[in-house]
């Protein structure tokens, strides 16, 4: 057993899941935009923030951005461990991607909710 | 009578600062596809400082795994009609070990990995008087796994190995591990997935099947690690 | 030299070969400090390459079964100059050793009631040769030997064992009352010199093929322990006896396991002749390994050879079906088409008689206790030291080992071997500790190579070598070919004596071990050539052409060959099994 502290969901079997859920998240959203641009060739201002008035969207979405989080947070944080041997090069990195993850998700919230 | 030219890994620690390159010029005897282990031997007998591992010279040992014009293979059961192209053979230690001294690696990491997912039966039942039963079928699951001659050439072609040597178990690893987890006798079925379920042990493997690609004795771990993950999740769901 | 590093164990096992690993697995869960040292990781010895099985009466293919047959069968294979005694143990014990290697783990194949797959070998009868062919030898599929040595050495490692690996022992270090104590090793990885000390050192350094030119042994095959052990004033025995396997690869070398005769396949001659039914009617193809060697080398001289040299015979197996190959015979399938160029399913493969296995070796009794004589000329157990394995004649296989008898060997002995040794320390076992000069003597050769600065190449005077013994020393022999043989090797020696190491280099300097092991080929080919050369009869695997009668009342016997003598000295062979009347020298027939 290999112990690391920093990765999602401290089992590997976890982690692997749940790279798998959110890509099903990931693809659904991306088939659900591009069905309503496809269907929508004009879209105007007032038809796409109707559509993000509506709650069910807004749940969607942020699901995808916690997707987006969990999904980007479990693959880069392989990708940091497989190429950056050196301890404080992984932190700098990690916390970097953790940091970018984390504005992401706020400025998410805050689109869809408004505060 | 043919020529071929062959260049060599070289590297002694004693008089080497860094590796090189050398190229040794070799008549071939007509009418032969010689193996690249005779090659060696015949350059061995040019100079005797070249340095490689061998035994049993019929693929069975696992001594002579090297790196053969850009693949792992082994030595004594690779022709030169597979690998010679324009009448060069490149010849370079497995990759990612360390290296000892010209084709010799230092394979110690390796074989912690092996030792690491307890590669030996468990089964603490009182032993009876003649052998454990086993039926046909619960023994074919055992084929294709038992026959690794831990030759490394598929650890050693794997990325996820360079760069995760010390933590991920490797292909030829955990082609043992699933050897015992498929094998009716043996009982320590939740101990030894205990010991997998990090995200490195298993979990580095992406699939992209090198492993396969280059096993000597036709084996695939993919496969095997395919099946430890299905019974992680099996066991955790 | 005196600040040579300093290892010590209870006891130190050389070799890491089954027999070696199966006496280390004992020593190791008896607790006592023991170490391995074996010159290739273990599950590179040669072992390894066993394909067909290891006979043992488990009762499984046929629930009758009677370890006593197996025991006649062994008897009557060595042609009477097996130990009936150590025979007797063997066969006997067998199948709990078996068994143990099964718990073990050993992925033998299965019968459909799930008990081990038992398949027909030569030589093998029923109720005392006269109940027809038995099916005694446990398989996994046709790689036991593979399976096996993997096993013992997962065994080891779940027990503990500690291993030396990658070290190659030079020479026996004996104190001045001539006990062992111990050995001179070098660590290849760094060139580093140890002095590895220990009250119980077991040699289990396999076999010597490769004195010959061509060989199914490994290149490792070199009688590195023979060798030591004759240095050490130490005697051998049988070693005339060299079998020759019927069916080696022609052109490689490469062995084709008796299984694929058990499992129904046979040899033809260019007309495509069962010839073997002319020379063993009722065994035919399974007939002793001699037997058959003899016979097809016959076929050869009165031109029934195929290929353009009229130099081979075929092993037909395609009649069998693809299915019967694929899953009874995979390795040979794949090793037929790597060597041959040939598939099995379709066409025969071509094969040739090749050097295969040592019957000879260190005299030990049952408990591998190695012997030497006293001047009465009374077995004398030479302290400290044992044998087990190939480099071993304790003796079971005579003057012509049965197939798969060596597997069985190897654990049966190498676990005799840890009893021993157990029991023995609990006695209190203990030899004088070696001086200084004790240890410098066995550094000799090591020292020599070091100084040298011209001389001959290693690997011609190896060439010259295999090729004199491959010459004079073959399937048949006579007198005069061999005295012949006999001078060469002496000029062969005198040059061995002179080699040149150009390369002085510490790290991992493989041409350092291979001048130290011509040494060693050269002391077993020695020992070969002059007991061949004495023995006037033919007798299992020794065929003169010039004796070719058995003649038990002059060779009913082991020979006994000391290093430098000129001849040999006679060995009572134990005609007294402990629990079973003895049996009685026949004529040998299959």
């Amino acid at each position: 057993m290999v112990r690391s502290v920093t990765s999602f969901g401290r089992s590997g079997l976890s982690d692997w899941l749940l790279q798998r859920f959110s890509a099903i998240v990931l693809a659904l959203y991306t088939l659900f935009i591009v069905g309503v641009l496809l269907f929508t060739p004009d879209m105007s201002y007032e038809q796409w923030s109707g559509l993000f008035a509506q709650e069910w969207v807004k749940i969607f979405t942020l699901l995808t951005v916690l997707s987006i989080v969990i999904h980007a947070w479990i693959g880069l944080w392989t990708v940091g461990t497989d190429y950056l041997p050196k301890v404080w090069l992984r932190l700098l990195y990690q916390s970097a991607v953790l940091l970018v993850l984390f504005v992401y998700l706020i400025a998410t919230v805050r689109a869809l909710w408004g505060f | 009578m043919s020529q071929l030219t062959v260049s060599l890994y070289r590297y002694n620690p004693e008089s080497d600062q860094k590796p090189r390159m050398q190229e040794f010029q070799l008549d071939l005897p007509e009418g032969k596809d010689l193996m690249v282990l005779d090659v060696l031997a015949l350059l061995k007998e040019q100079d005797t400082s070249i340095t490689y591992r061998r035994s049993c010279r019929e693929g069975v040992c696992g001594s002579d795994g090297m790196n053969i014009s850009g693949k792992n293979g082994l030595a004594c059961i690779t022709s030169l009609s597979q690998v010679v192209k324009n009448n060069k053979l490149v010849l370079r230690p497995l990759p990612g070990l360390p290296v000892i001294r010209d084709l010799v690696v230092d394979m110690s990491l390796f074989y912690k990995q092996y030792e690491r997912i307890q590669p030996y039966l468990i089964n603490n039942s009182p032993v009876p008087s003649i052998e454990r039963l086993q039926s046909p079928e619960d023994r074919a699951k055992l084929d294709g796994l038992y026959e690794c001659i831990l030759c490394a050439c598929c650890s050693t072609s794997c990325p996820s190995f360079w760069w995760n040597p010390e933590k991920f178990v490797g292909p030829a690893g955990l082609l043992q591990a699933w050897r015992f987890l498929a094998d009716s006798r043996d009982q320590a079925t939740e101990e030894r997935l205990a010991k997998l379920d990090d995200p490195f042990s298993v979990f580095r493997c992406r699939g992209i099947m090198n492993c396969v690609n280059v096993c000597p004795k036709g084996l695939n771990p993919t496969k095997a690690i395919g099946h430890i993950r299905s019974m992680l999740l099996k066991q955790a769901t | 030299m005196a600040n040579i590093n300093k290892l010590t164990y209870d006891a130190v096992i050389i070799g890491g070969g089954g027999s070696g690993l199966r006496a280390a697995l004992q020593l190791a869960q008896s607790g006592l400090k023991t170490a391995v040292i074996s010159k290739v990781f273990p599950t590179r010895s040669h072992t390894v390459s066993a394909q067909g099985g290891i006979t043992c009466a488990i009762a499984s293919a046929d629930p009758n079964d009677d370890w006593r047959w197996h025991m006649y069968d062994t008897v009557k294979g060595s042609d009477y100059i097996g130990d009936q005694d150590a025979i007797e143990y063997m066969c006997s014990v067998g199948p709990q050793a078996v068994f143990e290697l099964e718990h073990m783990g050993l992925p033998f194949s299965r019968t459909e009631n799930g008990r081990i797959y038992q398949r027909p070998f030569g030589g093998q009868s029923k109720d005392y040769g006269k109940g027809g062919q038995a099916a005694r030898t446990c398989a996994a599929a046709d790689r036991t030997g593979h399976a096996l040595l993997h096993t013992l050495y997962q065994a080891n490692i779940k027990a503990g064992t500690e291993f030396l690996n990658e070290w190659y022992a030079v020479d026996l270090v004996t104190n001045a009352a001539g006990d062992v104590r111990g050995v001179v090793a070098i660590c290849i990885e760094d060139g580093e010199v140890h002095y590895v000390d220990a009250k119980a050192t077991v040699l289990a350094t396999g076999g010597a093929g490769r004195i010959y030119a061509s060989t199914t042994n490994a290149l490792i095959n070199t009688g590195d322990g023979i060798g030591m052990a004759m240095r050490a004033g130490i005697p051998v025995q049988d070693m005339e006896m060299w079998q020759f396997h019927p069916t080696g690869i022609y052109g490689a070398g490469t062995l084709v396991t008796e299984g694929c005769r058990g499992e129904g396949g046979y040899l033809i001659n260019k007309d495509g002749e069962r010839f073997m039914e002319r020379y063993a009617p009722n065994a035919k193809d399974l007939a002793g390994r001699d037997v058959v060697a003899r016979a097809m080398i016959l076929e050869l001289l009165e031109g029934r050879g195929g290929g353009p040299e009229g130099d081979h015979v075929f092993l037909k197996l395609d009649h069998l079906g693809e299915e019967v190959l694929h899953s009874r015979l995979p390795g040979i399938c794949e090793l037929s088409k790597t060597f041959a160029h040939v598939d099995p399913v379709k066409e025969p493969i071509p094969v040739v008689p090749t050097c295969h296995y040592m019957m000879g070796g260190l005299p030990t009794n049952i408990g591998g206790q190695v012997l030497s004589r006293d001047a009465a000329g009374k077995d004398k157990v030479i302290n400290g030291l044992y044998a087990c394995g190939e480099a071993a004649c304790v003796s079971v296989h005579g003057a012509n080992r049965l197939g798969g008898n060596s597997l069985l060997d190897l654990v049966v002995f190498g676990r005799a071997a840890g009893l021993q040794i157990e029991q023995s320390m609990k006695e209190g076992f203990s030899t004088d500790l070696a001086v200084e000069s004790d240890i410098e003597r066995a550094m000799s050769r090591l020292q020599r190579l070091e100084s040298s600065n011209s001389g001959e190449s290693v690997a011609q005077v190896r060439k010259d070598l295999q090729n004199c013994m491959q010459l004079h020393f073959g399937v048949f022999r006579e007198g005069k070919s061999m005295q012949e043989g006999l001078a060469k090797l002496k000029v062969v020696a005198e040059r061995a004596a002179n080699v040149h190491l150009p390369d002085k280099t510490k790290a991992f300097n493989t041409a350092r071990i291979e001048a130290l092991e011509l040494d060693n080929l050269l002391e077993v080919a020695m020992a070969t050539a002059v007991s061949a050369e004495q023995r006037t009869e033919s007798r299992g695997a020794h065929a003169r052409d010039d004796f070719q009668e058995r003649d038990d009342a002059n060779w009913l016997c082991h020979t006994l060959y000391f290093k430098g003598e000129p001849g040999v000295h006679r060995r009572d062979v134990n005609m007294q099994p402990k629990t079973v009347p003895s049996f009685e020298p026949k004529i040998r027939t299959y």
